[in-house]
């Protein structure tokens, strides 16, 4: 046994224990720190697969910005577990046997059936040069010339996302003072000062009835 | 015993049945089923990449690439759903959710 598949079963027992812990974690919280473990583990096996980038990629943007969002979310809300765990534990017989049953299956399958050991030597795309090159460059090379606009329609969605994010949990405030510059520009004179005609004798009658019956009373006490 | 591409496959598998089970059992909580379901991306990764690797193919990493990149805008969209949800709710059942119109 050398220490790649020493390495591989180490990696492999963290992440499937982090996986476990991530379904049946009492503390959201904990589900996510445990979920960041998981994708640490994966991102180890990546390296020993020689998929360097991606298993940097994994670290930095999941690892780094989607699993923070996750925690911000998951602090922010103040969630009571004991309503939303009602009947776990009666299913878990049930999903544990299943669970058990489909993962040893396809273990036996893919264990018969993939036996390949050794990766092919040098098998060389149309194009690619002859000398080895890193894995981030026969990455990049293949990214910005075959994959050129499945990589614009990427960012695309990745737009579309922030700006959904953005419109779904965007809210006015009641009472936001904020003014509309637009509406201001477009003011009119007419719109701050309006004139209206008020007749002469209207404004002296108006006020007399009070006074009126403020004499009255005093007359009659 | 050398390592084999069936034993990344296998791991995979597992990890697949994990987060299966995990939607199973957390079905009214909706931010493990967002969970689970980056833990089932996860699993699917890591076959590309164990045939991206035994194959000599880089086409598989570059799959990957872009499965990361749907699952980031998936997740950032399911989260804002889900501060929605608690706002308008004060609860991330599940359930509930029949009951958001608009």
């Amino acid at each position: 046994m050398d220490i790649q598949t020493g390495f591989f079963y180490l990696f492999s027992a963290v992440l499937l224990f982090a996986a476990f812990r991530v379904v049946t974690a009492r503390n959201p919280v904990h589900a996510v720190l445990y979920l960041m473990l998981a994708f640490s583990q994966a991102s180890g096996l990546w390296f020993l697969l020689q998929a360097e980038f991606l298993a940097i990629t994994l670290v930095l943007v999941y690892l780094g910005a989607v699993m923070v969002l996750f925690l911000f979310v998951v602090m922010m809300l103040d969630i009571n577990m004991d309503l939303l765990r009602e009947g776990f534990w009666k299913h878990f017989p049930l999903a544990a046997t299943l669970g058990a049953l489909i993962a040893l299956e396809m273990a036996a399958v893919l264990m018969g059936g993939f036996r390949l050991t050794e990766a092919p030597k040098a098998v060389l795309a149309v194009g690619q040069v002859a000398a080895p090159v890193s894995n981030a460059k026969a990455l990049g090379i293949l990214l910005y010339t075959d994959y050129i606009m499945p990589i614009q329609i990427g960012a695309v969605i990745l737009l579309v996302a922030m700006i959904a994010a953005i419109a779904l949990t965007l809210r006015e405030r009641k009472d936001s003072k904020a003014i509309n510059p637009s509406l201001q520009v477009r003011v009119r004179a007419a719109d701050r000062l309006s004139i209206i005609k008020v007749g002469v004798t209207q404004a002296g009658v108006a006020p007399e009835p009070p006074a009126e019956d403020a004499v009255t009373t005093e007359k009659k006490s | 015993m050398t390592l084999t591409l069936g034993h990344y496959l296998s791991l995979g598998a597992m990890l697949f049945a994990l987060a299966v089970i995990g939607i199973f059992l957390n079905r009214k909580n909706l931010i493990v089923l967002l969970m689970a379901i980056e833990l089932m991306l996860l699993a699917v990764n890591m076959n590309f990449v164990a045939f991206s690797h035994y194959l000599g193919d880089m086409r598989g990493q570059v799959f990957v690439f872009f499965i990361l990149t749907v699952a980031a805008a998936e997740s950032a969209i399911g989260l804002a759903i889900l501060v929605l949800l608690f706002r308008n709710k004060n609860s991330i059942n599940v359930d509930e959710l029949n009951s958001l119109k608009g």
